[in-house]
Parts: C-alpha cells; structure tokens; sequence
C-alpha cells in the first residue's frame, strides 16, 4: 500500500499545476500519469498559447510543459509516478494503479482526478475505416513522433483544434485540402482561422461530411452543404480525394472513474458530456475526490491550469495545510479564472457550470 | 512519412531497431509507439472488427479507443498506440479477440 | 464574411487599420484581431506603451498609432499571428510588410516570392528584404517584405519554393 496525502490522477496541465500548488503547502503529493513523460496533450501543442502571463501566454504549449514539469520536480515532497494507470476507486478509498505489469494500491486522503477529455466520433459511412483520425491523435502522430498522418488531409470541425491542427499539417509538410465545419460560422477563434485561411486553405462552413470511401483504407470524401435548418442539400455533393479524414468534433471528458468512485454526475452539454457535480473549489459530493481540467469540463489548458491549481490549493485547505499563504493564492487562482471566462467565449463555459456548481459538501 | 525537418520542433529519437509486422521485418524508432513505427512504413490497417471484420486503424493515440488492438509478442489486446517499440518485437494482426493466458 | 471564411472583410478591417495620414508617416502595426478573446501579450511585448494595458483580459488590443515605430516585437509574440507591421514610406513605389512565418524553408533575404492575400490567393510577387528569426522571437519568423505598394493592404502571407504544399 502507498500512502500519500493528496493523489493526482493526470499529469495534464490541470494535474501538474495541482501539484505544484499542493506540493508547495508541504502536502506530501502523489502525481500518477500513464504517460513515459508529464505534460499531458502540452507536449505535442507547438503553437503558442493565449492567455495571461500567469498562464504562460505566448508561450509555446511544448515549452509550458516542461515549465510546469520543472516545477514539479522541485518540490521533494510531490513523487511522480509515470507509466501508471488508474483502474478504479474502490468504497474505501483506494486508489489501485498499474504500473509496468504491476498492481500498486494507494490510499490518499484526497484524490484529485485531472485525466482530461477524448475525442469524439461523428457518424457518416465508412467513419471506420483506416485513415479516419481523431484531430489530436493525427497531431500526436506528427508532433510527438516526427510521422505524417498522411499526403492530403480533409479536416472536419473549424473550432479551435480543427484549426490549429490544420495549420500545424501545414508546418508539417502535410496538404489540407479544406476544412468542413457543420455550423454556419467557424466555432475557434478567428486568429487561427485567419491564419490558415491565408496560407489557402478554404474553410466550408454548413458543409459535413456525407461519407467516406475507399478500399480498406480511406481514399476519398463526399462533402456536402447544410441548409439553416442542418440538413443536407442534395445535388452539393463535391467529392475530395484524401487519405486523411480527420475530426475535430469536440471532445468529451473521460468520466470513467468518477462514474466508477461513484460520484454524483451531470449530463451538461456546455461543458461536453457529462461532468461531476462539484463546488466552486472543485470538489465533487464525494469529499475526498476533487476535479480539474477538461475532465472537469472541456474547456482551455490555460483554465485547467489555473482549475489544476485551485483544486489542488482546495485539497490542502481542507487537510489543514497550506494556512494564509495557501487561502491567499486561492483566491488569487478564482479571480484569474473569473478573468478567461469572463469574455465571450467564457459565456458557454459558464452557463454549463451554473448547472453543476453547488455546494457538495462541507468538512467533516 | 517521416517528417525531416519542423519550424518548430526537434524530435529527440530514440536507436534505430528493426521489428516484424505479421512477419515482415520493418524498421522503426525505440521508443516511440508501435502504431508510429507501423504508420511511418505505410501500414494502416492495424484490426478488424470482430462481427463485420472491417478494417480499423489508428484513431485516439491515448489507449482508450480500442481501434488498434494488436498481437505483440504473442500477447493480444496490445494498445499499440501507447505500447512502445522495441527491438526485435513481432507485431502481428489479431484474429479474434485473443486468449487470456 | 469573416465567421464563415476566416477572410476579414473590408468593414472589418476598416476598424483596425491606421488612418491614411498615419500610413503617409512612416511603419505602424496593423493589428488584425477582431474577436474578444483571453490574451494579452501584444501588449505585454511592446516596449513603447503603443498597446495599451488591458483592463479585461478580452478586450481587444488598442494600438496607440502616435507611439508604434513598427518595430515589429508585437509581430512575433501574438499567439494568433494576427499582427502585422505596415511601412508605406519604404520606397517610392514599394511598401515594406512585416509579418509572421513559422514554416520551412525560411526565404532567403533578397529572394523574389509569391505574395498572398488573405485568402492565401497569390497577388503579386515581393522581395524579401530581411527575415529576423531571433531566438527572442520562439521560432516565429518575422519576413520583412517589399511589394508594390498599392498592395500594401492586401499582402498578408507569402509562398516560398520548396515549401512542401507549395505545389497548391
């Protein structure tokens, strides 16, 4: 059995900066990822990030990943575990992990759970063949492994990683013959569409895919226009010869384990599925497990770092660590998150937590 | 299919090994995921699926898909998308759903 | 339309693009960001005060034209590469663009390019007169691009031979 005071599944950017900032109370932290490296989805994000300075704004989403992971190495008191999968949270609390073949129990006081979200399937003929890649599994491909995901790619969905996945094919090497998005108008931020629009690649908003096609592997798309009311318009079928479909239709949070731990959940679509129901500093109507990041509720990394460090400030608090200085730096993690969400593209973000936020629970 | 040059990135590679992909013998990175080293020698079809037998290939890249499950060493269900390279594995197309040993 | 193409229209860029007497001055930034969005390090980055600070963390940039020498800092350091840096004076028939490039090859300084629009449409041709690539700027590229200059609002990004999608 190990036992350790707060665990953290995810070393995502939500999981790293919770244990900086729990680390940094003196809690003793364990850090579980199933990753050989911490960074999460950062280590294959080349572009730079948008934000403040305390979310590392300009900065490449590569390089905050090794700026976070830094920070984590400097506290002795965070053990990082790496190649380690969490497989359940049993009714006593433990935590069981695999780890190179083996099965680890861990029993923490507090779980924080920051295991981020998973790409979402869109249905259409022949979604299933070879070829048809989830937006972020192409851009693992290309930005962890050096490897092209294909010749010709068409893209499906114009919000943000449809679009910047786009424009990283292109620093690749790799052709973008167009970008299909279902909504009328693009959902990313408009920055990344300019930029990908101008390096030519034409952006077909009301257009979806009708099908795929071709012998084992893709070859091929059908597209088609949508009219106001999103159905297809016969007879604007145009067809694009690729091997590359990619979709970039949203992702969902990977809940497994707080539906598992039996925590209570809630279906809301704002946030992209269905998320835990939890208080303003992230703890969910079990007290010992708290959330942060997308799995909390798709959104920015810079969000889910400054979620990462409230939940993991909120654990300590509520273990009677951290004191002044830990209250002090919480508060000063809510008003910067109040700050990203408080534009227009906060708006959706928020009408979703007004469904899950409540108080849970209080300390025993 | 190898990216040569990035504006951005520097990929830190790990030895040059060779493997096998249903006894072909092909050659990789150590270190990075079978289903890159697969990809990068042109190889798509990575499974089929158990009623219909279509192909399926890469899709998720984070082991939770089930779209790539492989026979590696004679060990089935392998996640090839997060299992790394090593020299000298045999990677081969599963059939059927694979026996627990 | 913008929402729908990722082309800024003529209105939109009416609201952010510097006065023709500005223009007449000398280099100034062109900051083509239309969106509230939560980002701030144009202004963080320019050294001048030009950009002003952001009260809110979404509020769009607002260039103080009188205090831009179109140094070009802002240029590499907009996370969405929505900054440009336009010199009407360069010469007699040529304006000066500077803008950013994160793609390989880099130009060769004094190499004729294909220059394009904002629909990535070629244009014209331009010369490239300088490519800065310090590491201050993080592997944006900033090109330094002379193009006649009745298309000085027009040339947004350019096309370098073997460029691997340059075939397009």
């Amino acid at each position: 059995m190990i036992e350790t005071q707060i665990a953290i599944i995810g070393g995502g950017p939500a999981g790293l900066q919770a244990a900086t900032a729990a680390g940094q109370t003196g809690a003793q932290v364990l850090l579980i990822d199933n990753f050989d490296r911490l960074g999460g989805q950062l280590v294959k994000q080349t572009h730079m990030f948008f934000g403040s300075q305390q979310q590392f704004a300009g900065t490449r989403g590569i390089d905050i990943a090794t700026k976070l992971a830094k920070q984590v190495a400097a506290l002795e008191n965070v053990q990082v575990m790496l190649e380690a999968t969490a497989l359940g949270i049993y009714e006593d609390g433990v935590l069981l992990v695999e780890q190179h073949d083996r099965v680890h129990k861990v029993k923490a006081e507090r779980i924080i759970v920051a295991v981020g979200a998973s790409e979402r399937m869109l249905a259409f003929p022949n979604n299933d063949l070879p070829g048809v890649y989830g937006a972020g599994a192409a851009q693992t491909l290309m930005n962890v492994h050096g490897v092209k995901p294909g010749h010709r790619v068409l893209m499906v969905g114009a919000g943000n990683i449809g679009l910047i996945v786009s424009y990283q094919m292109l620093q690749a090497g790799v052709e973008v013959v167009g970008i299909v998005e279902a909504a009328p108008t693009i959902g990313g931020y408009l920055v990344h569409a300019a930029k990908v629009r101008r390096a030519g690649v034409p952006i077909y908003t009301s257009h979806t895919v009708k099908e795929a096609y071709g012998e084992g592997v893709v070859e091929g798309a059908i597209i088609w226009q949508l009219d106001e009311n999103w159905s297809p318009i016969p007879g604007t079928e145009r067809d694009v010869a690729v091997d590359v479909i990619c979709l970039a239709v949203g992702l969902s949070p990977l809940s497994d384990l707080l539906w598992q731990a039996g925590c209570e959940m809630a279906y809301v679509p704002e946030l992209g599925g269905s998320v835990a129901v939890r208080d303003e500093l992230l703890r969910t109507s079990n007290p010992e497990i708290y959330v942060a990041g997308d799995v909390a509720g798709v959104e920015e990394a810079s969000s889910a770092m400054v979620e990462g460090r409230i939940a993991g400030l909120g654990a300590a608090l509520s273990l009677g660590l951290g004191g002044e200085t830990a209250f002090k730096h919480l508060q000063e993690a809510r008003e910067q998150l109040t700050a990203l969400r408080s534009g227009p593209v906060g708006e959706k973000i928020l009408a979703g937590l007004r469904r899950v936020e409540r108080e849970v629970a209080t300390d025993a | 299919m190898r990216i040569t040059e990035h504006p951005i990135l520097q990929y830190q590679k790990g030895p040059k090994v060779s493997f096998t992909f249903d006894g072909q013998e092909l050659e990789g990175y150590e270190g990075e995921t079978i289903a890159a080293a697969l990809h990068a020698a042109g190889v798509r079809i990575l499974s089929h699926s158990h009623v219909a037998k279509r192909p399926r290939g890469f899709f998720c890249a984070i082991g939770t898909c089930s779209s790539c499950l492989m026979t590696v060493d004679g060990i089935p269900n392998v996640r090839v998308c997060v299992e790394k390279l090593r020299a000298g594995m045999r990677v081969e197309t599963q059939k059927g759903k694979g026996v627990l040993r | 339309m913008l929402k729908k193409t990722g082309i800024p229209t003529q209105a939109d860029l009416q609201e952010v693009y510097p006065r023709p007497e500005r223009l007449a001055q000398g280099p100034v930034a062109v900051i083509e960001c239309f969106q509230r969005i939560p980002c701030n390090p144009c202004a963080t980055a320019c050294q001048r005060g030009a950009i002003q600070p952001f009260e809110d963390i979404n509020d769009r940039p607002q260039l103080d034209v009188d205090r831009c020498n179109g140094c070009a800092l802002c240029v590499a350091s907009c996370p969405g590469l929505a900054i440009f840096v336009v010199d009407e004076t360069y010469s007699e028939d040529q304006a000066l663009i500077k803008l950013p490039y994160e793609f390989l090859p880099l130009p060769q300084e004094g190499k004729i390019v294909a220059a394009l629009n904002r629909a990535g449409e070629k244009v014209g041709e331009g010369i490239v007169v300088r490519v800065q690539n310090p590491p201050a700027f993080d592997r944006t590229a900033v090109i330094h691009l002379a193009v006649p200059r009745e298309l000085a609002s027009d040339v947004r990004n350019i096309l370098v031979e073997g460029e691997p999608h340059a075939e397009r």
